[in-house]
């Protein structure tokens, strides 16, 4: 009997992170910026991405959205009433979207025809980030009702996201949300990341988010 | 609790790994895990007791090792280690630091197995 070790040193999610960098790449040709947005279920990720979806097909964009919930296609179907392409991911159980599922639910979509397409992730604050879909941009929501020190209680989530987004301004008032207390704690975990505070409702802060959606997609180009 | 998926990632692995070996038994595998990788470590160990059940790694011994967050501090030019996850600053100046060098792997460093000659 021989006692041997073998050195490996291989990603343990090595597949996924290759699928995603394939996904990206293809992306990338496409000239579609892809956004992968993930925060705890009831953030209003959903009120949000409409809105945003509205927005862009207003503004003559072409935008598309995945969208990604243990069960029910309730998400898809609002957002379908947009006017844009959405499709639904049932992950049945699992906790997070992978990139093997995105890949899957892009077949008969010519992403050379989009300008956005946006990937709504299971709420979940903590398995999401492990899993690369071959965004370029994730984003992290908070809405005002969850309490200004999420970031701090979700770091390894929220100093993996490119951009924040608060959610739910309009009852930042009666909820006795402290602003600046959120805004240092999210740049306390991801340093200088670009923060929007918006509402879904009044549509607060959808210019800006807008405006750096447009650079974000042009930047890419 | 992505954990089982992480731990069925590791037994497929290992297992494709040990094709090259035929007939030896896997005795440890070892993991090298960031603090910023969103895996706990008692949920890997409660998991891959289930997972590896009935596939080559039933039996082995799972040894994780969590590695610390390394960030590069500008103003210092230096590479400087996080104590704890609340706070990204620079543990010498107190600057903020952004620039990440080590904290998120989630990699199978080696595996420990015993063959018959």
């Amino acid at each position: 009997m021989t006692t041997r070790i073998v050195e490996l040193r291989s990603g343990i999610l090595k597949k996924n992170d290759e699928l995603a960098a394939g996904l990206r790449q293809s992306f990338g040709q496409a000239g579609v910026l892809v956004l992968n947005l993930v925060s705890s279920p009831g953030t209003g990720k959903t009120a949000f991405l409409e809105r945003t979806l509205r927005e862009l097909l207003a503004r003559g964009s072409r935008a598309a959205a995945l969208v990604g919930d243990l069960e029910t296609d309730n998400d898809a179907r609002r957002l379908a009433a947009s006017g844009a392409p959405v499709r639904q991911i049932n992950t049945h159980g699992i906790c997070h979207l992978d990139a093997d599922m995105v890949s899957r639910r892009l077949d008969g979509w010519e992403l050379a025809e989009l300008d956005y397409l946006f990937i709504e992730n299971v709420g979940n604050l903590v398995c999401p980030s492990s899993y690369d879909l071959g965004e370029r941009v994730r984003v992290a929501l908070l809405s005002v009702t969850e309490g200004e020190d999420k970031p701090l209680k979700y770091p390894t989530l929220f100093n993996s996201a490119d951009a924040a987004v608060i959610t739910k301004m309009d009852l930042a008032v009666p909820c006795d949300f402290n602003r600046e207390l959120a805004i240092r704690n999210i740049n306390e975990i991801r340093p200088g990341i670009r923060i929007f505070e918006t509402s879904a409702k009044t549509g607060a802060g959808m210019d800006e988010w807008l405006e750096y959606l447009k650079k974000e997609r042009d930047r890419g180009r | 609790m992505h954990e089982l998926s992480i731990v069925s990632s590791i037994v497929e692995s290992v297992t494709e790994s040990l094709a090259a070996y035929p007939g030896a038994q896997v005795k440890e595998v070892r993991l090298r895990v960031g603090a910023l990788a969103s895996v706990v470590e008692d949920s890997l160990q409660f998991c891959y007791e289930i997972a590896t059940d009935d596939t080559p790694l039933a039996g082995s011994k799972l040894v994780v090792n969590i590695v610390p967050v390394v960030m590069h501090c500008e103003p210092c030019n230096a590479e400087v280690t996080l104590a704890s996850l609340q706070s990204f600053r620079c543990p010498r100046c107190g600057e903020l630091v952004a620039d990440l060098r080590q904290g998120r792997e989630l990699e199978i460093e080696s595996i420990e197995i015993e063959e018959n000659p």
